[in-house]
Order: structure tokens, then sequence, then C-alpha cells
């Protein structure tokens, strides 16, 4: 077996240097009853062209979102990674290395980290950010978790423009702490339905700008009435590339801003693994989850990274840690940095504002179909249409002409009746063929 | 306290470059001090649409964060790669962690355009050869546990551990029997508590028994109706397989509890014990350790959960359906999955990990990963073997599995610690173990070599332990407390950097 290197002669000799008479003493720990006396009943091993050719098939059977016209949306973006990005991050030593335990042989990714966490911080407008979290939708979850125990309440209000996956995570961690999360209903444009639910239980609001329906909102409102009632204010970005040109979460007064961070530097893996950012006011610091990279010295006093203020977490505080998380997203925070140090300030500023026009492209073509509303008043990306038919089948009709439509919002929330209605996006990816053909055969499919 | 603060400068005291550059191995700034603030490593066309539906809306300042060339990128981050240790380059002992070769054919796969490609949300008529591909891990892991049903989205051993334990206290909740308690050993990894915490259960600990394993008197003694679940390693940390796994699981069962198994460890076991013969009731599986998606210095992971019967009907959305049109993800908690226990995250898990833990089940087969188990095992006791008359061994009676625990008693009166004979091994040019866990072990060194490892390596790795050995009986005791001597920086200073929290580069104010 090629990733075996021990020869039957390497064995034989091990055994004899440990005293065990064969394999199987040094299995006799193990019940008899649970010894498996040979193989599973699964496949024998398989070599590098076999399962080349097994896997390269199921691939095929899959349309890629760049074989043709795309705009799916919804938390999920589809985004140009320069060449570079997946070439430094196969480097061996940042792919196969561990978690950054022993900082004098792991520079390289606490320096990464460091970087990753000062762009975290510059993008999102807050000042301190940690070295990633799985996803989005997980760090939202987090995020919520730290609100109740900074503020000792136990609800939260998520608003109606909140992505529908991500109010469930957040419902799936909180309920069996005995927090609730109340999820206002399904909003294009909730920002009075969120003012008007905050009272002196909140333990903090979670508003998405861009919403789910692409919505942009000045968060500042709510950011002022969350904080003269106790609450914190978590906003979440799904859509990282708004950050180049959206008002930050920290200039509208966020205390936490929780991002998907996939768009950047990493590739739409039909939903991960992605990366979550999570950044928050300088005295909630030590409530964070998650690791952080902080600054220090050596011995011989040069600069150096190490990971820091552990105290709050699991290997070291176990049932007392702010979360669970070990593991976080080091590959993918990787990506992320490095295409935005390619990118720069400058870069990400004008890729926002490409995507920006390529969405207004797209929602001019659209709204000349006839019997096509369009419902977001302002938007980045990505926005909702209303369509004189159930989006689903609209969908699965323009699929068959191979094109990606986008997403029903049926898919993602099935009972806000709003099974009309269709999410679509569209970035610096998407050509003007691509909208030619889209707005052409939505044309026919709406006549039919 | 202020923390991070603006206008504490975040540079190096001198320029670095002289003290710190050591032949191949380049002093490197952090990107902020390398100038580009206007620059960007990206050809993008100026957008001249105008911003007129976004006012008010949009930055009242530009971003201020710079920008490479693309070859100053590459370089900057290849001279940073360059003061990693990794697998690649030598053995990557850590106990617990299972740091073995990473195959190259599995980035390869998830590479493919129609994996790597691929929107969560597109039609699922697009995307059955990702729906299929994850049918088929799950039958593998269903096979390799013996489980019945399988919980692919979770997106790390954590969040696996989480998962299980939601399941485990909803299928509570259905009979209406709110419990408030989960026993964890003390040797338990800290996520199995803090996990237990999380999901609102009060930990409480069962002793250890003087060889290494469950003390079930204690168990038993605790064991009453608020336990909800028990959650025990097999192998444990210890690197010992719980003799008593099936009496563990039954006791457990008798008190009205489900058993949850920290999978961690499944390396050493895979293909010889299925968990599900054990009475196991939830165990999540690292796809990033025993099927070897590479750890990235951090992270992605992916921990699926295996469950058994009992816990199968509350398992987290989506669901993966066979129907007549083909396969189909059950995405709500409805029909089928009405007592889902929720949604552990957005979309359906870490889908580049499936694909590279299909591959590595595919390339080593049933047969292999039988063969992996025994040789991960296999290469454990030869390192104990050989550095047993030199460390002294935690738990010296009969093998270990995976992995070897010594403690400190060996190094006595010498003066040196374990983390003094760590950061001395880092000299030696190998990567230390895992220090100072388990707790039960004092002053522990945990060894797991895996079997990607050649006699050669190992004997290489034992070779350096054992001069290292000799020099701690010498008492060369500088060798120990200045070390590391030949690293790109010397030893790191933990301490200040908790004390004066420096969390993101600031720029310099005069």
């Amino acid at each position: 077996m090629r990733y075996l290197p021990l020869t039957p002669g390497d064995r034989e000799d091990m055994l004899a240097v440990i005293g065990a008479a064969d394999i199987d003493a040094l299995f006799c720990d193990v019940p008899a009853s649970a010894r498996q006396a040979g193989p599973l009943d699964l496949p024998m091993h398989a070599g590098e062209l076999a399962v080349e050719r097994k896997l390269s098939a199921l691939a095929a059977r899959n349309r890629a979102a760049g074989a043709g016209p795309f705009f799916c949306g919804a938390g999920a973006y589809r985004h140009h990674v320069p060449a570079s990005v997946d070439h430094l991050i196969q480097r061996s030593e940042f792919l196969t290395s561990y978690t950054p335990y022993q900082p004098e042989i792991a520079q390289g990714t606490l320096q990464t980290l460091f970087e990753f966490q000062t762009q975290v911080a510059a993008l999102t407008g807050l000042p301190v950010a940690n070295a990633s979290m799985y996803d989005g939708s997980t760090a939202c979850a987090e995020a919520v978790m730290m609100a109740a125990r900074v503020t000792r309440r136990k609800r939260a209000i998520l608003s109606g423009g909140v992505h529908p996956h991500y109010d469930e995570a957040a419902h799936t961690l909180a309920h069996s702490a005995g927090i609730e999360t109340v999820r206002l209903p399904a909003a294009i444009d909730g920002e009075d339905a969120v003012l008007a639910a905050i009272d002196g239980d909140t333990a903090c609001v979670v508003v998405q700008t861009p919403n789910v329906f692409g919505t942009v909102t000045d968060v500042t409102r709510i950011a002022e009435a969350a904080r003269a009632a106790g609450a914190l204010t978590i906003v979440v970005t799904t859509e990282a590339v708004a950050f180049g040109l959206l008002k930050s979460p920290g200039e509208m007064g966020a205390d936490i801003a929780v991002a998907e961070g996939a768009s950047i530097g990493n590739a739409l893996s039909f939903g991960g693994p992605y990366v979550g950012l999570f950044a928050c006011r300088e005295p909630l610091t030590r409530q964070m989850p998650g690791r952080l990279c902080g600054e220090t010295v050596d011995a011989a006093g040069e600069r150096g990274f190490v990971l820091t203020l552990s105290t709050r977490e699991q290997h070291i505080r176990r049932d007392k840690a702010t979360s669970n998380i070990c593991t976080n997203s080091g590959l993918c925070a990787l990506a992320f940095t490095i295409h935005m140090s390619l990118l720069g300030g400058t870069g990400l500023a004008k890729l926002a504002r490409i995507n920006h026009a390529r969405a207004r492209r797209l929602r001019d073509a659209l709204r000349a179909v006839a019997g096509v509303e369009v419902l977001t008043p302002r938007f980045f990306n990505e926005f909702a249409v209303r369509l004189p038919k159930d989006a689903r089948g609209v969908v699965e009709a323009l699929a068959v002409r191979d094109i990606l439509a986008g997403v029903p919002f049926s898919r993602v929330d099935p009972s806000a009746g709003m099974d009309d209605v269709l999410l679509v996006c569209a970035t610096e990816t998407t050509t003007d063929e691509d909208i030619s053909a889209f707005a052409e055969a939505l044309t026919l499919e709406i006549a039919q | 306290m202020s923390l991070a603060s603006v206008g504490r400068p975040t540079r190096p005291e001198s320029d670095g470059a002289a003290a710190t550059t050591h032949g191949l191995v380049q002093y490197e700034p952090l990107i902020f001090e390398l100038g580009g603030w206007d620059k960007s490593g990206v050809d993008l066309p100026d957008e001249a649409e105008p911003l007129d539906d976004l006012a008010g809306l949009t930055r009242a300042k530009p971003l201020r964060l710079p920008g490479l060339s693309e070859p100053e990128a590459v370089r900057h981050y290849v001279r940073l790669s360059q003061k990693n240790h990794a697998i690649d380059l030598a053995i990557y002992p850590l106990g617990s962690c299972t740091m073995k070769h990473n195959p190259r054919l599995d980035e390869k796969m998830a590479r493919l355009a129609g994996f790597a490609d691929l929107h969560p949300l597109q039609p699922m008529s697009t995307v059955q050869g990702a729906l299929a591909l994850m049918d088929e891990l799950a039958h593998w892991l269903k096979t390799l546990t013996g489980m019945p049903a399988v919980a692919l989205s979770p997106k790390a051993g954590a969040h696996g551990e989480l998962c299980g334990l939601l399941a485990i206290r909803a299928a509570h909740e259905a009979r209406g029997d709110a419990r408030k308690t989960v026993l964890v050993p003390t040797s338990a990894h800290g996520t199995n508590p803090a996990t237990a915490a999380l999901a609102g259960y009060g930990v409480v600990e069962i002793a250890q028994t003087a060889d290494g394993r469950v003390d079930l008197a204690d168990l038993a003694a605790k064991l009453h109706d608020d336990v909800a679940a028990v959650m025990v390693t097999n192998p444990n940390t210890c690197g010992l397989f719980e003799r008593d796994v099936i009496e563990i699981a039954r006791l457990t069962h008798a008190a009205g509890a489900y058993f949850y198994c920290d999978g961690a460890n499944f390396n050493a076991i895979v293909g010889r014990v299925r968990p599900g013969d054990l009475g196991v009731d939830a165990m999540h599986i690292n796809l990033h350790k025993t099927f070897s998606t590479p750890h990235g210095g951090g992270g992605p992971g992916a921990g699926p959960v295996v469950l058994s019967e009992a816990l199968a009907a509350y398992a987290p959305t989506p669901w993966l359906r066979h129907t007549s049109e083909g396969f189909q993800l059950e995405e709500h908690a409805e029909g089928e999955a009405s007592a889902a226990l929720g949604r552990m995250c957005a979309f359906h898990g870490q889908m580049g990990m499936y694909v590279r833990a299909l591959a590595y089940m595919m390339s080593h087969g049933a047969d292999g990963l039988r063969q992996v188990a025994e040789d991960a095992v296999l290469n454990a006791n030869y390192v104990k073997a050989r550095l047993g008359g030199t460390l002294s061994v935690a738990y010296p009676e009969g093998p270990c599995m995976h992995e070897a625990l010594f403690d400190d008693t060996w190094l006595d009166d010498s003066g040196v610690t374990t983390l003094d004979f760590a950061k001395a091994l880092i000299d030696e040019g190998f990567h230390p173990m895992t220090m100072y866990f388990p707790l039960v072990a004092h002053g522990a060194m945990l060894i797991e070599p895996t079997e990607t490892e050649s006699r050669r390596e190992l004997d290489r790795f034992c070779d350096a332990v054992l001069r290292l050995g000799d020099a701690v009986r010498e008492r060369d005791i500088e060798r120990f407390k200045g070390a590391p001597y030949h690293a790109p920086l010397r030893r790191l200073d933990e301490t200040l950097a908790a004390r004066k929290p420096r969390l993101a580069w600031t720029p310099v104010r005069d």
C-alpha cells in the first residue's frame, strides 16, 4: 500500500524489539467478542488511477457553477481567486502543519494568523478579531452565546433578514443552554420590526447586512437602541466582498461582527469548508470564543507570535471555557489572508464596485422581463425578485436550459409563504452574455 | 484593562533582519510593514457605474489595508512558510493529533471543478454526483463503525461532540426525561467537558484506575437517573484500550443514559474493531485525523457523527435520502426528519473534506485501513519499547495502542522540565510530542507516531530522544533551559503575550 512505509520484514523485526509474538498480541486489550477477524465488507485497496477514475466520474455528474450562466448566492458566493492563492496554501509547511502550539517552529502559521486578525479587524471596523471560526453560521451562533454571557440575559432577537440557516444554527446551539432565539418574520426590509422588539430582557439583536434578500441596512439606529436597552448588537455579513464598499459593522456601532469569509480566497466547495470571521469591541475580548494570536518577544528580544489568552479555551478551562471549539478553519483563513494581501484595500474596494455594478446590470435586465418584480430596495450584489410562478419550478426549468438561476427563498425557508421569491446574485464572474441568457430564458419560462 | 490599544506599535525594536535571517530562513516583516497601501496585486477594471442607490450606506473612509504584487506576495508567504515545521519535513509525533501523511491525490480530487465549484443551493438535480459521494462516504463510515446512521454536517471534532450530545438531549427530551449531568473521565480531551457544558449539562468527572482506565466502581457509583450520557475516549488519551468498554456501555444503558465515544483515536482500531460492537450510541470521527485530511495549521476539519438506532431519528438536518428521482437532501425538520435536532451549520458540511477522506478510504480499502491501525499500533509500541529504558512509561503494564504515554518521573530532580525537554527536541530537528496532556500523567509526554512513519524515521526520532536523555543524565542543563537555539526564533515569552495582549497590528504613531 503506497501510503504505508513498513515492509513485512520491518514489522517482524519491530515485533521482536517490542517482545510481542504477533500483531494480535498488541490488540489483546480488545474484548474477544469485538475483534474483527478480517477486512470489513468494503472494497479492497485501489491504485491512484482507479480512485481518480471513480471520483472523476462522480464529479462529472455535477454541473459546475462555472460551466455556464450562474446566479446563486444566499450565503455562498462565486468569486475569482488568483492562482497564486491555491498554490501557496498547498505549500507543505502550511498544508501539513498542526495548530501552532510550538510557536518557535510555527511562526509561518502564527504570523499569517496575526495578519488575518488585523485584516478582519480593519474590514469589520472593530479592533479585535480571532483566528477564525468554522464558518459564518457557527460564528453567529457563538456570538449569540457570547452576548448572553456578557449581558447575563437569555433572549436573542434575530431580524427577519438573517439567513434562515444562520437562525437555525443559532437556535440549535442556544436552545440547549436555555437561551431563547426569537426570529422575526422574514422581511425584506425589517429594521422597524427589530427596533420594536428590543426590550430590557434582550441579550442581543442579530442583524444581517446585506441581508438574505440582499437589502443593505444602516444598523446605527438599531445599535443605539440596543445599547440603550443594555443589549449587544451583532452584525452578520455573509458576503465578505461587501466590506470593500459598505459601512463596516464597527462604523455602525456593532459590538460583535461575524461574517462568512469564504468569498475571499476560498472555493464554493458545495458549502464547506469555509471560514468564519469573528470580531468585537476591545472590552469583550476575554469573552471571545476561539483562538487568538498575539505578539510577543523571544528570549533574544526578537518579535514573534504565539497563541494567547488561552485560559478562555477548552484545553485549559474545560467545562468553564467560552466555547468548545478546537480545530478551526486555519487553511481557509490563510487563503483569505493571501487573497486579501493581493487585493489590498484598493483592490477590494474596486472588486466590490464591480460586484455592485454587475448586480445593477442584472437588476436592469430582470426588471425588463414581464411579470418580474424587483423586491430589494438597496442591494450590494444580490437581490430578491418576485416571479409570477413558483420559484422552485422556474429554477428547475432553467437548470434544464443549463442556467443556474438563483436560489428560491422557499429552499431556505419553506414556511415564510414566499414561494414566488427568487434570490439572485451577480459577481465579477458574471458576464453580460450570462445576464442576457438568463433574461431570455426567464422570459420564455414565464410566458409558458 | 485596555487590550491591543491603538497607538501601541507592533513592530520589531530592531529591523530584525540581521538577527533572525539564518542562511536560507529569511527575516520577514508583517505585510503591514511592506508598504503597498495603494497597491494591488489583482488587475481589475475601474468601475464607473454609479453608487446612487447606496447613498449614505458606503464606507466613510477608504479601507486601509496594504496590497502586494504577485511576486511580492508569493515571496512573503513562501518565506513565512519556511518558518513552520510540517509532516512533510519530519515525524510530527503529537499525541492525540494523528499527524499522518496527507496524500496529494486527495488534494487533486477535492479540486475537481465538479466538487470545488459547486454551490450548496444549486438545484439538487444538478449535484447528483456530489450527493452520491456523500452517500458513499456515509456508507464507508457506517460500515467501519458498525453503526446504522451518520450525521455528516459537523465541521470538526468538537462540533461533532456537540451534535452527538444534542442528539442525546433530544432523545431524553422526547421521553420527557430531562437529565442534567454528563460523566467524563479525568483523562478526557478538554473539548469533552467544554462540549457537555455548551450542551447545557453539568460535568462530573469519573476517576481513573492505577492502570489508566475508567474506574468501573466510580462510574457505577456516579451513574444515576440524572445522568444523560457517559463520554469516553477509546482508545483513551493515555493510549490504552478501555478493556471494560462493553461493561461501561452496559452500566450506562442500565442507568438509562447513552454512551458517547470520542472517536479522536479511531485510527488505532479502524478496520479491526467496530465501535457499534462495543455498545456505543454516538461517536464523532475526525476526518482530519483518521482519514488524513490535512490539518492546515489548525483546520479545517470535519467531524461526522455515527449514531445508534436509538439516536438516529434525532440526527441534524440535512438528511440525505434516496428517492425515485435520485438523491435528495431533506433540509428541514419535517417528514421523515421531523424529530431532527435542528441544523448544526449553514448548508451541508465540509464537502471538501468529504472528497479527500473518501479518496483516502478508497485508496486504502478495507484491507489497507486494517493495516493502518496495525501499523499505527506497532509504531507506537516500537517507540515505547525503544524509549522505555530511558523515559518513564506512565502505564508500563501491557501494550499501548496508537500512542505511548510517558511522565516526567525520569526527569526527577534534574532541573529539566517536560517543556524544556520538548524545546530541546526542536534543536534536534523534530516537532515535540504533546506535552502536559493528559492531565492524569505528571509532566506528560504523549507520542503518536502514526502508521506513515518508516522504521528509519522512527529510529532517527528515538535516537534523538535518547541523545537528549543522555544529556539529562549528564546534567547538561543549558541545552534544555535555553532551547531552542536553532529554530527560527528562540523561546517565546507566552506570559508577556497574555499579560499585554497585542492582537492586531496598529500603525506607529509618532
